[in-house]
């Protein structure tokens, strides 16, 4: 099914099931804990060896001799893999650094041995004895350092790296209101809860790969790029993953290295990697250095605006995108963003959660939040005013394709409370706490990516999804059962949902908030197929037949599907394909955050004390499981205002907080009252099911809103995030 | 994780004497001494467990005091009746640290000799003094956010983790043990940690094999008990700077603090100026603080969580 014109009325329209709130499908299976991860797949693999990755003690040199005869004798050691025995290796396309280092290393903790034995104490222990001599060179490991030399990267999926508009640096100096200000993010972990894991089998020269990734048919191709060998010998298996944020996009060691170990072996592996190992082992994303300038009249209205971000990454890497949502999201006629990127020898950069706008809104919302202030108007005022209808770069003739921003803002104002708020800082007190309240904008672009799905029904009416799409604990399994469902005209029990199996058609996969909108559309499109399939051979004109209570009815005639399937069942395959309406309309997810924090007078500590925010992101397919996106990312929002960050030891280049204990993210006690309100809206440009995605937008403009309520509560100004209590105690005065 | 032997104890002596094997060591609730096993920081060959004991009980002394069996657990002793009513500092120090699953392993005995969680000490490609003697101090030019800035040397700036014990310190415990010979003896709990000096690794006065039976605390001493833990998150997160407090009703008032040195901290000297209020308690004890780059914020947060005890006390 091909998506080039605005969508029309269609069977999803009828919203029985889709877009009713429904428990997730997948969830019994979860708590009873029958649910099989990628470690545990001891009924498909079994009598699996241990692996145990031994990573780099260096950031960047060369391996000048290995030893592994102590490793291998050790008890129970079946085989150590280094970069001598593994045979030749290709590289990905998606991973800048080697999987397996040597004779370069790349980046502290990059692998350079894995070490299979009959235990998982064995194999730890024995890695430990593996003697890996290495001469260390310098590194760069400081991005403000860095900057200067930062380079144009390439293009990012197809993304310029610099855009502009009219004449800015004129503009901006006849500004009559300015605000120039740099803000810094620093790098920062995914912190899923389930590290990296794979089971690895070979059998006749075929790989089985059970793995938690986001992206099936990728990694199928990386693993082929990197072994050599063709893609129809891999099955790459990951029904469920135990949340991604983008660390999972791609091919990564654990897989590898589990692939390789296995290989050497002659038996099954399987490898998860140690909480600590996976930030300096695996993608984080950069840290970025932003620099945002604002001209404005003196009622807030933007004639000049520019966003410049720096962000390191190894030679080759991606760059952070973080200016992104500044082409898009408000108005003014003199326009600029630019990305930089310096070379760094950290681990590897990669997508998080909202690459790009995640961190751009930090920088972008206080920015807004300054030129409020600056001249003197309301935040969610001052946002009105600078909404647009249009992309802003390309003009009039880019309009949106739907554009409910206004109506966020102001309801989610009236939800919170907003106009409760004392606008000048430092002025509302309760207790020890004084207490403010911010708000931001939150922006995501809309992306689709084509999606396949094979279904089909039974003789007892049951309907079968079959597609190699992900759920990264998302809901996807749900939402494709819904939208079954809903075009097949069955109830929600009837249908079953296979996922994560590369012998499955190739769908969007989980990543950047496509795969909602992208793999239901998909889903949709197998359907529509499959209506067409079941009405032919029930003798019925498609085009007049309605499905619906598990039968086909048209006229007086009417034919449960059972009945049509038959013993044989009928089976069919297709896939949502989009045209170029997201070039003709500028598409995106919008939403308004509202935060009340309290900051403790005498210590500076800040607690969030209640958030709403209120968003549109098309068709909400499960008002549930997109509350509850939304909420974890929220949540997400918080950690990166107020503590996540990895910390860069610039002696040795590496992170050094590299377990949960010490990389905070929020716990139960920082997070309070969080209210989630969905803006009605059916964008008919986006896909069939008028939907849009919904898994990063929370996270966007987040903890822009609680930077700014700090401001607002005490206000101290913090441009390096995150704000934890020493910023907050340099600007804070005497206690009282 | 190194090859070990394992043994349960059935009596306190016999662990003691079990201890004086090489490389012997007592495992209780085992919530630091696993993570260290596995990562090759603690490297036992045998393990006593102690677990079955019997020194669980929290008992009355004789003078009117409490003893707290060293297998305690944490949430238990925090819930205690008679810890709640006589010695709140406590139970309120306790419920500040660590999760609720780990207080219900975590053991009295166990908390007081748990290590630091210095990042070096955790990263075995790095030097640390402390896990690797003579190494070198990683810390000092490093990431010391939770580092301490009292009671340091050049060779070491780790900070004790505990809540508990901070709490303990402010109470005047002792802490009752055996050693390898069943010779019993009771040490103030202010003795118990040593500073890191040039051996950083040895961090108690307890003598190999020397296992801790209980924590005597004297008699209550009546008065107002806080116990402010400052800390990046709300929960689940170890202290910057936490103060333990006991104020009394005649005006005095004693200090403990957390996050701030090798060991809970306390300045007698500081309490003798109480009554001049929380700026002379904080210049008492900050006299002689070294800072890096990351703590030099700690002296300001130690004034202010001063200033906010007391105002919690009323005193402010």
């Amino acid at each position: 099914m091909r998506f080039d014109q605005p969508a029309t009325t269609n069977p999803i329209d009828r919203g029985r099931v889709v877009g009713v709130p429904h428990d997730r499908i997948d969830g019994p299976a979860k708590v009873t804990g029958t649910a099989p991860y990628a470690y545990e797949r001891h009924d498909a693999a079994p009598d699996a060896a241990y692996g145990w990755i031994v990573g780099s003690a260096i950031a960047r040199g060369r391996i000048t001799a290995i030893d592994t005869r102590a490793a291998e004798a050790a008890p129970g050691v079946l085989g150590v893999v280094t970069h001598e025995n593994a045979g030749p290796l290709g590289k990905g396309r998606f991973n800048t650094a080697h999987l397996l280092g040597g004779p370069a290393i790349e980046h502290y903790d990059q692998a350079l041995a894995l070490v299979v034995a009959e235990t998982l104490e064995q194999a730890r222990d024995a890695a430990a004895l593996v003697r890996i001599d290495c001469v260390a060179e310098e590194g760069r490991f400081d991005l403000a350092a860095g900057i200067d030399g930062a380079e144009v990267p390439g293009p990012f999926f197809g993304k310029d790296p610099d855009s502009a508009a009219g004449d800015f640096d004129a503009a901006f100096a006849a500004a009559p209101v300015k605000v120039d200000q740099t803000y810094t993010t620093p790098d920062h972990s995914h912190a899923m809860m389930e590290p990296h894991a794979t089971t690895a089998l070979w059998a006749d020269g075929r790989l089985t790969l059970w793995t938690s990734n986001q992206m099936v048919a990728w990694t199928v191709g990386e693993v082929a790029r990197t072994l050599n060998m063709p893609p129809e010998n891999i099955r790459l298996v990951s029904p469920y993953v135990g949340g991604g944020f983008g660390a999972k996009l791609f091919l990564r060691a654990d897989a590898l290295m589990a692939a390789l170990g296995a290989r050497h072996v002659g038996r099954p592996v399987k490898v998860a990697l140690a909480r600590p190992q996976v930030p300096n082992n695996t993608v984080h994303r950069p840290a970025t250095i932003q620099r945002v300038r604002i001209g404005a009249d003196r009622n807030g209205v933007i004639d000049a605006i520019a966003h410049e971000s720096w962000s390191g990454n190894l030679p080759g890497g991606n760059v952070e995108m973080a200016a992104m949502q500044t082409r898009l999201l408000y108005g003014g006629r003199n326009r600029l963003t630019r990305h930089r990127i310096a070379a760094l020898d950290l681990p590897e950069g990669n997508s998080m959660r909202a690459p790009g706008e995640a961190v751009g809104m930090l920088a972008l919302e206080v920015a807004m939040d300054e030129l409020a202030e600056a001249c003197g108007v309301d935040p969610v005022e001052l946002r009105i005013r600078n909404d647009v209808a249009y992309d802003p770069e390309a003009g009039p003739d880019r309009p949106f394709s739907s554009r409910p921003f206004v109506d966020c803002l102001r309801r989610g104002a009236e939800r919170f409370g907003w106009s409760r708020r004392n606008p000048t800082p430092g002025r509302v007190r309760d207790g020890r706490w004084l207490v403010g309240m911010g708000m931001a904008a939150a922006f995501r672009g809309n992306q689709m990516s084509r999606s396949a799905a094979r279904v089909g029904v039974d003789g007892r009416g049951t309907v079968t999804v079959e597609t190699d799409m992900t759920d990264i604990g998302t809901g996807t399994y749900t939402i494709l059962a819904q939208t079954a469902a809903e075009t097949l005209g069955v109830p929600l029990e009837a249908v079953r949902v296979h996922l994560g199996d590369s012998r499955f058609p190739v769908a969007a996969g989980s990543g950047g908030q496509w795969g909602a909108n992208s793999a239901a559309s998909g889903v949709y499109a197998a359907c529509m197929t499959l209506r067409e399939a079941l009405a032919q051979k029930a003798g019925f004109n498609a085009g007049d037949a309605v499905f619906e209570n598990g039968a086909i009815v048209a006229g007086n005639r009417s034919v449960p599907i059972a009945d049509v399937a038959g013993r044989e069942g009928v089976w069919v395959e297709d896939a949502i394909e989009f045209g170029d309406l997201d070039k003709t309309y500028a598409q995106g997810t919008f939403g308004a955050h509202f935060c009340e924090v309290g900051v403790d007078a005498y210590t500076g500590e800040i607690r969030v004390r209640r958030m709403v925010g209120a968003f549109a992101a098309g068709r909400i397919l499960n008002p549930k499981s997109a509350r509850n996106q939304i909420i974890g990312a929220m949540t997400m929002g918080v950690g990166a205002a107020l503590m996540e960050e990895l910390v860069v030891d610039t002696r040795h280049g590496y992170f050094v907080n590299h377990d949960l204990a010490e990389y905070h993210v929020p716990v139960h006690a920082d997070i309070p009252d969080q209210d989630v309100l969905f803006i009605e809206e059916l964008d008919d440009k986006s896909s069939p099911l008028k939907a849009k995605g919904v898994g990063e937008l929370g996270i966007c403009g987040a903890g822009a809103a609680v930077a700014n309520a700090v401001h607002n509560a005490c206000g101290v100004r913090i441009r390096a995030y995150p704000l934890t209590l020493d910023k907050v105690l340099r600007g804070l005065g005497a206690v009282t | 994780m190194k090859p070990f032997t394992y043994e349960r104890a059935e009596s306190p002596a016999a662990a003691a004497r079990a201890a004086a094997r090489p490389g012997a060591r007592f495992i209780a609730g085992g919530t630091n001494l696993l993570d260290l096993m596995k990562l090759r920081i603690e490297t036992p060959r045998h393990l006593i467990d102690v677990n079955r004991l019997g020194l669980d009980r929290i008992e009355p002394t004789e003078d009117g005091g409490l003893r707290i069996g060293a297998l305690v657990r944490n949430t238990d002793l925090a819930a205690d009746r008679r810890v709640r009513r006589d010695y709140a500092v406590l139970s309120r120090a306790l419920l500040a640290g660590a999760s609720g699953q780990l207080r219900n392993k975590a053991t009295t005995a166990g908390n007081l000799l748990q290590r630091t969680r210095c990042p070096y000490f955790y990263t075995t490609t790095m030097p640390c003094n402390k896990r690797e003697p003579g190494s070198g101090c990683s810390a000092i030019d490093g990431f010391s956010r939770g580092l301490a800035i009292l009671g340091t040397g050049a060779a070491c700036i780790a900070t004790h983790p505990s809540d508990m014990a901070v709490a303990m310190r402010v109470l005047d415990a002792r802490v009752d043990t055996v050693a390898a010979d069943g010779t019993r003896r009771s040490i103030p709990v202010a003795d118990l940690h040593r500073l890191p000096g040039d051996t950083p690794h040895i961090e108690t006065v307890l003598a190999p094999g020397e296992l801790i039976l209980s924590v005597t605390l004297p008699p209550p001493a009546g008065g107002t008990h806080l116990y402010r833990k400052v800390r990046d998150r709300a929960s689940y997160a170890f202290a910057l700077v936490s103060v333990a407090a006991v104020f009394g009703t005649d005006g005095t008032a004693r200090f403990a603090f957390g996050g701030l040195a090798p060991k809970p901290w306390r300045a007698e000297a500081a309490d003798a100026v109480a009554a001049q209020g929380p700026q002379a308690v904080a210049e008492t004890v900050l006299a002689g603080a070294t800072t890096t780059r990351h703590t030099a914020f700690k002296t300001d947060l130690t004034r202010r969580t001063l200033a906010a005890v007391y105002a919690d006390a009323g005193r402010g």
